[in-house]
């Protein structure tokens, strides 16, 4: 067993690299909480610049060319690299625990979507150090980015960068589907999994469908930088749009990958901390499928400014307003769920409820983008900021910091401070509303998106300064949570099994939980394996192994595959065709190793 | 034609903070207090901002059909929506006291569901939808950009970073800044010569995207006379904050003497003052006539067309007033008022510089 | 011992790479699925030539299609002899399977050596475009099936494919047959409905 000597008596070295060789689901799900907390907070600093920079008309703290920079990899990091990630954090840790399972599927694979996803992260990140971060925006439209008007590395960092994110997402996809449908406790019936697994089953689905799409429109966007293709080239009669729809049939189930886990953790939180079993299960599951499937139908109302024509319009406005419906349903359910508790309102709680009221905004300017002809007057402008920001940081990102203050005592053992973490709740939603809410008006009297300055007769200087306030009041909220973090760290009370007094499985093990997950896999009996029909009622398994639990060894092989990959993807991106052979080599060969090497024990 | 209407102030709109701050941050006990103090804060400072000064790129003050009939449907869509927040959240508020935890309290009933609850709040979203989706398919045929017989025709053609408008019915090119007739229809044809641009006045009504090897359009009938602010809307590389435009609706009679003015030939060069002079002398040998076209002195196509460039009144697509003052400024230095402008810093003194803006003035 | 518990019990009492296998081939679907749109996207919109018409032989790549179909029907049979524990078999119709796969891809190397020589490349028009990025992919996908029935031919050969480890076989089979569907697929798109 990899980590059976005591941590004090390990050397940093060995401490390190049993961290890079880890294959345990709960230690790379804490690496995937640390990289993207890490990303989140970087990208937070480039909004706070782009924030000063707007804070008045005409100002001058960075260039058009830094700030289109910013808002390029504002946008990028936050959806990729801390949202999608951070997600993938709680599915590491949570989704085996709760459904009675050891490890993942491929515990391997597992550690390969982390480094692929750490080390491509970090390859977009470089840009900024040379100087040539992508500057296209988050959805890079043809045919903006072609080489001829966007030369140098910039969007090349962007559109390789996402080629190796993509392997992650997929990868992680794929494991997470097949542990889910196949290593669930006896008993663990798919209509007796907790919501949270739900949501991660139903995310993945949409990940291994949405991302291959995405996949071809980078490839052929790298193929006509590179190669000079003609995939984008209006003059050798190609179109413009095939981006756009390529992109959005990928972008639009995107929103859902980053919301409907969010929406899984809110349908733990709320039922815990209101004594009640969620209301309504199967219909919250349904709507989530609902969301998944009907997603897939309406990526064209991202583009309705184009002109796609009246029918098309109507279609797409339709299909989009049907969504707002199993989006309500699982408000309605959620509210129903509290209602005739017993409320506590821990921290978690308190994001949980955040989430339902600012995701109620963001889903209601939603619905106004679904009709065409207002969206003509909201679309790129900062309506239609404000609106993706009450869906994502009213929705994802509040949803997350449930899942933190929720899940950090099963994960490391200790509880973070509740005192402090209110202060880090009302800040975090005052200043959210502060900094989205008046965008909604900023944008309805003409201010577009994406634009570095702006007129002072457009009389918005008051609006924008309000919003960088806002901004910085979140700031300071997340700082109060780093700082929650160190103070848990040195003098935080310790965790018992079951703090909350949850239902789920995750909750019969002590915290942290050991290395095997269950000593013993349980047998399910029901929805809700530690409640009674009257209410909570521990249940703690036996604690002890009945017999010694093999699990395996650490490799090394995924961390290796995962540099082959970033070191061909730095050849494609200098164009040396040794480098990008070298990387293939490092890659095969790890392949290799990884097959034949003896793993299962 | 469609009667022309008065323009009317908006109603209802900043109640709506009002009522979405309070629900917002109605929680708990402590809290409140602040949470409230915080939102009246908003309220009035937001206030503030909107009763003092005029928003001449706002949504909410349409002075075209085009722009009327998406108020008013954003209108209809706004109240329901408004309807639909107070409800929910409302709901979640009174959820939150009534249910919040007390000492007393017994362990909560086990409710797993009821369908006819479930079903109802199924059909209740279906039913707001209905009432939004049809006014919205009614205004999506009306404001399809099919403009009637007899429409003004203008091409709109997009550059990094400006706007170039070709009016065929006068023969007349123009850039920047957009004239047309209150009550006549309009009718742009729009395409661009690099990246997507999106053609965007916001009081004429929705943005349009003007994309390269495709022609869109957009129709509307303007219907009060005044400048309209306008902007590109769709990011288009490093100066997009800067690819600004101005339409100016006239009345019929000056909409006239534009045209005229357009037409006419450019100021004769003897009648030019001395400081003129030698500004016509730097536009022919600082570069300038490689790129723009002044009737009569150069032809070139790169840059917006200057025949009549005095006339204006504003410089380098809407970022700077049309004065000796502003032109001084965007002479001599370009790049850096737009970045990445493919007009360079010519070098030139302070005095040669006022000569240049002299003469570019003088073509009215 | 973790995995063992993944073949010995699992939900669905289906092994786990084998899920794993089908929910990528489903990931694959939606990677073709996009080449081939666009290829028909762009049908007909290439503004100089040379056109599908012009170029394309269909009679050699009706051969092409042949062998690859063919090497299908040895893949089958490739999992039938290992699951019946029979090496040699085994042995003999992987092999087969690899060369036929190799000869598609003799053939493909022929075809667009040939199609570069009549002047169409990938920065041709756009019919080069889609159609090089969309049978080069997909040729991608047949050599990494190519290295992967070798190196089972390979563990073949080191006494390392019993009948146990007849999934390894059916994994890429699986694959396999997934990359030769493909094909007919393409083959119909871009050769037949010209």
């Amino acid at each position: 067993m990899a980590s059976s000597a005591p941590a004090d008596a390990m050397t940093l070295r060995s401490r390190i690299w049993s961290w890079v060789t880890t294959t345990d689901h709960k230690r790379i799900g804490i690496l995937y909480g640390v990289s993207a907390f890490a990303f989140f907070l970087l990208g937070g600093l480039e909004a706070l610049i782009m924030r000063l920079q707007l804070a008045s008309s005409d100002n001058s703290i960075v260039s058009a060319e830094t700030f289109n920079e910013l808002f390029t990899m504002h946008g990028t990091t936050m959806v990729f690299l801390a949202v999608m990630p951070l997600s993938a954090a709680f599915f590491n840790f949570v989704v085996p625990l709760q459904i009675g399972a050891r490890d993942v599927a491929f515990p391997r694979l597992n550690a390969f979507s982390y480094w692929v996803f750490l080390l491509g992260g970090l390859f977009m990140n470089v840009s900024f150090l040379v100087g040539a971060a992508p500057n296209a925006g988050w959805f890079g439209y043809a045919n903006l980015t072609s080489s001829q008007f966007s030369p140098g590395l910039h969007v090349d960092f962007w559109v390789i960068g996402l080629q190796v994110l993509g392997v992650a997402s997929i990868a992680a996809g794929i494991n997470f589907i097949v542990t889910i449908v196949n290593l669930r406790a006896p008993g663990m019936r798919l209509m007796r999994m907790p919501v949270f697994t739900w949501m991660t089953l139903v995310t993945q689905f949409i990940v291994v469908t949405a991302f291959p799409v995405i996949t071809v429109a980078l490839v052929f966007l790298m193929f006509d930088r590179t190669f000079g293709t003609n995939f984008y080239s209006v003059a050798a009669g190609g179109d413009v749009l095939l981006w756009q729809h390529l992109f959005w049939l990928f972008g639009h189930p995107e929103v859902y990958i980053l919301i409907l886990p969010a929406m899984g953790i809110i349908s733990e939180v709320v039922p815990t901390f209101s004594r009640k079993p969620l209301f309504g299960y199967a219909v919250v599951v349904y709507s989530g499928l609902l969301i998944a499937i009907l997603g897939w139908g309406v990526w064209a109302h991202h583009m309705f400014q184009v002109g796609l024509g009246p029918i098309a319009d109507s279609v797409f406005a339709a299909t989009t307003m049907l969504i707002a419906i199993p989006t309500g349903v699982k408000i309605f359910n959620w509210i129903a769920t509290m209602w005739g508790g017993n409320l506590k309102f821990t921290t978690a709680m308190l994001f949980a409820i955040g989430f339902i009221a600012m995701f109620i905004i963001g889903g209601l300017s939603g619905v106004m983008h679904s009709s065409p002809p207002a969206d003509l007057q909201q679309t790129d402008t900062y309506f239609v900021v404000a609106h993706f920001h009450y869906v994502l940081v009213g929705g994802a990102v509040l949803g997350l910091f449930a899942g933190i203050y929720y899940w950090w005592p099963k994960v490391f053992g200790r509880m973070l401070s509740e005192s402090i973490g209110k202060w880090h709740f009302w800040l975090t939603v005052i200043g959210a509303n502060l900094t989205f809410f008046p965008m909604h008006f900023i944008g309805l009297l003409g201010m577009p998106r994406r634009i570095y300055t702006y007129d002072a007769a457009l009389g918005l200087d008051t609006m924008n300064l309000l919003a960088t306030i806002g901004a910085f009041a979140m700031a300071l909220g997340t700082l109060v949570f780093v700082g929650n973090v160190v103070w848990t760290w040195k003098k935080g009370e310790a965790a018992p099994a079951n703090p909350w007094d949850g239902a789920m499985l995750e909750w019969t093990m002590p915290s942290p939980p050991p290395v095997y997950n269950f000593s013993v896999i349980p047998k399910v009996k029901s929805r809700l394996p530690l409640w009674s029909e009257d209410g909570y009622e521990p249940k703690p398994l036996p604690q002890e192994p009945p017999g010694p639990i093999h699990l395996p060894d650490g490799s090394y092989w995924p961390a290796a595959a995962a540099v082959g990959i970033i070191v061909a993807a730095t050849g494609l991106l200098t164009g040396s065709l040794w480098v990008s052979l070298a990387g293939v080599g490092v890659l095969v060969v790890s392949i290799y190793a990884w097959a034949l090497e003896p793993f299962e024990v | 034609m469609r009667p022309l209407r008065q323009p009317t102030e908006p109603v209802g709109f900043w109640e709506t903070l009002d009522t979405q701050m309070d629900a917002q941050t109605t929680h708990l006990r402590g809290w409140p207090r602040i949470l409230l103090g915080a939102a009246a804060a908003i309220l009035v400072i937001a206030l503030a901002a909107c009763s003092g000064s005029d928003f001449p790129q706002s949504t909410l003050h349409p002075t075209s059909d085009f722009g009327r009939d998406i108020d008013a449907l954003y209108r209809t869509i706004l109240w329901w929506a408004i309807g639909v927040f107070v409800v929910v959240e409302a709901a979640l508020v009174v959820t939150i006291i009534k249910f919040r935890q007390r000492r007393s309290s017994k362990a909560p009933q086990h409710v797993h569901g009821s369908t006819l609850l479930e079903i109802s709040w199924t059909l209740a979203p279906a039913v707001v939808l209905i009432f939004i989706a049809v006014p919205t398919i009614k205004t999506i045929f009306r404001t399809d950009g099919t403009a009637p017989e007899g429409a003004l025709q203008v091409e709109v053609i997009a550059h990094q970073w400006w706007w170039e408008f070709h009016y065929p019915e006068f023969g007349v090119v123009t850039a920047n800044e957009m004239h047309v007739p209150v009550g006549r229809p309009v009718a742009l044809a729009m395409t661009s010569k690099d990246v997507i641009h999106s053609f965007w006045a916001p009081k004429l009504g929705g943005k349009r995207d003007v994309m390269p090897g495709r022609t869109t359009h957009i129709a509307f009938t303007a219907d009060s006379v005044g400048e309209v602010y306008g902007q590109c809307a769709e990011f288009c590389g490093e100066s997009h904050a800067n690819m600004r435009m101005r339409v100016v609706v006239d009345d019929s009679t000056g909409f006239e003497a534009w045209v005229a003015r357009q037409l006419a030939p450019p100021a004769p060069t003897d009648g030019l003052s001395e400081q003129e002079q030698l500004g016509l002398e730097l536009y022919r040998t600082r570069g300038c006539i490689a790129c723009h076209t002044v009737e009569g002195i150069s032809a070139g196509v790169i840059g917006p067309n200057l025949s009549h460039v005095g006339g204006r009144n504003t410089i380098a697509s809407g970022i700077l007033p049309n004065t000796a003052e502003g032109l001084a400024r965007w002479l001599s230095d370009p790049p850096t008022e737009k970045p990445g402008s493919l007009m360079p810093r010519m070098p030139m003194t302070e005095d040669e510089v006022a000569a240049l803006a002299a003469y570019l003035l003088s073509l009215n | 011992m973790t995995h063992a518990d993944a073949t010995h019990h699992t939900s669905t009492g289906l092994d786990s790479r084998k899920i794993g296998m089908w929910t990528f081939i489903g990931s694959e679907c939606l990677l073709f699925g996009s080449l081939i749109s666009t290829y028909l996207v762009y049908q007909g919109k290439s503004v100089t030539g040379p056109t599908t018409h012009e170029i394309l032989n269909i009679p050699l790549t009706s051969i092409s299609t042949f062998v690859l179909l063919m090497s299908s029907l040895a893949m089958v049979l490739a999992l039938a002899a290992v699951t019946r524990g029979d090496t040699l078999w085994t042995r003999v119709w992987l092999a087969a399977t690899s060369v036929l796969g190799l000869m598609f891809l003799g053939f493909q190397v022929y075809e667009f050596m040939s199609f570069v020589h009549e002047g169409l490349t990938l920065q041709t028009n756009l019919f080069g475009s889609t159609f090089f990025v969309l049978t080069g992919t997909h040729g991608a996908h047949v050599a990494v099936g190519v290295l992967w029935l070798l190196s089972l031919l390979v563990r073949s050969f080191q006494g390392k494919l019993g009948a146990d480890k007849a999934l390894n076989v059916e994994l890429a089979g699986l694959y396999w047959h997934f990359v030769d569907v493909v094909w007919i697929v393409i083959f119909t798109v871009v050769y037949l409905l010209q």
